[in-house]
């Protein structure tokens, strides 16, 4: 039932396609280093935990999909709600804690929902959204419809027991739900050796009889062509599927972690960060013909554009008023 | 009206809301084949197919996520716990999930699940299968919690329970199943969550109760008639949000009140109760509110320690008739 590792991917490149994905993962990294600029300033509050080093994941996952297709996320997710499409400005003001934010400023960081984008919200305990997915995977298959579900996580969620409820679940009742484990190797402080009796996450596919698969979570072409088969399948034929997505956070576990080098070593961040997902795919873009070196300043220029004005959105933003306390406790 | 018991009345609702709506499904450890450990689900497996009744494995966590999940996406589950014992399995659901992702989405997403079964104390199911469950979900804002004590109660609650656009916990009690009583045949008929009921006219003493302590505060209050003392009883119905006022303007017409609950009394309803009357309706009590509640202790199984832990009838009276200066 499993297959182990990935194929050659097969996405064929071309500039609109490269200019797309370029753009989303400088987009993720140029805003979630406002964020942090804005953390430092005190303009946002509470954790922050930033997507930085893993962009390849949820923009090669989210172009594998349809607008119509969900995902759902852990409290690491303005990657995710970024690639899915929403709006940055919203996303900033949520993080201000204003009237303007998707949520009105009563999520935060941490629970970022667009409904207008099929994005079913950052969840903030860790594994309490795989069970999540594998729901909407089930209503999807009660409606008769012909979507999925992208469920992102961290290797932290593994020992979880609601991982392996979730994951029998799926595989039980035959749900479209790609399950896409981002292994970053650290669960907060604690390295994956020290968490996890099989360290091969992907692995945890065979025990469930559904497809598994390990990816440079590095390449966004891999990813795509990853994500993109257990897409294909779930929707085709309503199965599950574990991605495992190898990758590394270049910064802390949140803000208050700020360089995370209590629990590794400088020499290991530094190699990863030789391994910049970003860098990686603009140098294969130029190397490739694909894109110029005018096309990437064009990107940067474009996303430094979009993270500036979605902070001067987040300023202009009011706080919610009083009332906004007591509405959506109970929907009336 | 037909006479029918309340594991029946809750069959019924069940029924009409899924024939009513094609959106409500039920989920659960043997609620199908089996046809509900309790047969609160009996024979819907046969109505309506298992695609809309579906057998989950032991995994209270993973199904109450699954049903919190499908809510998002506009289905109306109904969890059905085997007994809310379990629901401890799914707090984090629950309480994290399904309670707060209206609010944290600002309104974008809400959730319209029930969860449903048995809890409260049982007949010799010792420590951890005989307990008070609703204390565990009625702190949590964005949560209802219904206890519903009579046959047509158990129908017109749980069908407003299912029509509701929020997360209700709807805790029955397995010594009530068997319960007779009339109830409507209206597929319409609805009781409204949030609102009391007075069970028992009086004019000396409010006595508050619901589920198993409402019958038993019942038979006292005939037993106090006797000695000239006339008990009101109010049952909440709904423990959130509670009808306070129903409640308050009971205590204002008797100035008394004893307030019971089966469940360890520290934290408890009892206190939540007693200490609404006292903010709202100081001035109008004659004496201090009493509380009656189960002993601070976990069920034993022994019948004779068991008869203990719960209020007795004596115990019931004695406070009564303290609070009555009798």
């Amino acid at each position: 039932m499993a297959q182990t590792k990935t194929a050659p991917p097969s996405t064929r490149l071309d500039a609109e396609l490269a200019r797309r994905l370029l753009t989303q993962m400088a987009l993720i990294r140029r805003f979630e280093e406002k964020a942090a600029e804005m953390y430092a300033l005190g303009k946002i509050g509470g954790f922050l935990h930033l997507y930085i080093g893993q962009e390849a994941v949820a923009v090669g996952a989210t172009s594998a999909c349809r607008a119509d297709d969900y995902a759902v996320s852990s409290y690491r997710e303005h990657g995710h709600c970024l690639a899915k499409g929403s709006d940055p400005r919203r996303i900033m003001a949520e993080l201000f804690g204003r009237m303007g934010g998707l949520s009105k400023g009563k999520g935060g960081s941490m629970h970022l929902f667009d409904k207008s984008v099929n994005f079913l919200g950052g969840h903030g305990i860790v594994g309490a959204h795989l069970p999540l997915a594998a729901g909407a995977g089930f209503a999807i298959k009660y409606q008769g419809g012909d979507q999925v579900v992208l469920c992102y996580f961290g290797d932290g969620a593994v020992p979880e027991g609601e991982f392996h409820e979730s994951m029998n679940l799926a595989a039980l009742w035959k749900l479209p739900v790609i399950f896409i484990c981002e292994n970053n190797r650290y669960a907060m402080g604690t390295a994956i050796h020290r968490a996890l009796a099989q360290t091969e996450i992907w692995r945890f596919a065979e025990t469930y009889g559904m497809p598994g698969e390990a990816v440079d979570g590095m390449d966004v072409l891999a990813v795509r062509d990853t994500v993109g088969r257990a897409v294909e399948r779930a929707r085709r034929e309503k199965t599950p599927a574990l991605v495992e997505a190898r990758t590394y956070r270049f910064r802390g576990h949140s803000m208050r972690d700020p360089a995370g080098s209590v629990y590794r070593t400088k020499e290991e961040v530094e190699r990863e960060k030789l391994r910049d997902p970003i860098t990686l795919f603009s140098d294969r873009c130029l190397k490739e013909g694909v894109l110029t070196e005018a096309d990437l300043k064009n990107v940067e220029k474009a996303v430094n554009d979009l993270a500036d004005e979605a902070v001067a959105f987040a300023e202009a933003s009011p706080e919610p008023p009083p009332d906004e306390l007591f509405t959506d406790v109970y929907k009336a | 009206m037909s006479v029918m018991t309340y594991r029946e009345a809750l069959n019924v609702a069940l029924r009409e809301e899924m024939r009513r709506d094609p959106r409500v499904f039920v989920m659960g450890e043997e609620v199908g084949l089996y046809d509900g450990a309790y047969k609160v689900t009996q024979g819907l497996l046969k109505e309506f197919g298992d695609k809309r009744i579906i057998d989950t494995p032991i995994c209270e966590s993973g199904f109450t996520g699954v049903g919190v999940g499908a809510a998002m996406l506009g289905l109306r589950p109904v969890i059905e716990m085997m007994t809310f014992n379990f629901s401890i399995l799914a707090l984090d659901q629950i309480v994290n999930s399904a309670a707060k992702i209206c609010y944290m989405s600002g309104g974008q997403y809400n959730i319209p699940l029930v969860v449903r079964g048995p809890g409260g104390p049982a007949a010799q199911l010792a420590a951890q299968h005989s307990q008070s469950m609703e204390t565990y979900f009625y702190h949590v804002p964005g949560l209802k919690v219904v206890r519903p004590s009579t046959p047509a109660d158990a129908k017109g609650l749980l069908k407003s329970a299912i029509r509701d656009d929020n997360p209700v916990i709807f805790i029955e009690a397995e010594t009530l199943y068997a319960v007779k009583g009339e109830v409507p045949d209206d597929p319409d008929f609805l009781i409204p969550l949030g609102q009391a009921v007075i069970r028992r006219e009086g004019t000396d003493i409010t006595v508050v109760a619901y589920m198993g302590m409402l019958y038993r505060a019942i038979e006292v209050a005939e037993e106090l008639a006797k000695e000239g003392i006339s008990v009101e009883i109010v049952d909440p119905r709904t423990l959130r949000p509670m009808d306070a006022d129903t409640i308050i303007g009971s205590v204002r017409k008797t100035h008394r009140a004893v307030v019971l609950e089966a469940g360890a009394g520290f934290a408890g309803m009892g206190s939540e109760i007693a200490a609404q009357i006292t903010e709202k309706a100081f001035d109008d009590l004659d004496a201090p509110v009493e509380r009656v509640t189960g002993e601070n202790a976990p069920m034993p199984y022994a019948k004779n320690l068991e008869l203990l832990k719960t209020p007795s009838k004596a115990k019931i009276a004695a406070a009564i008739r303290r609070v009555c200066n009798r």
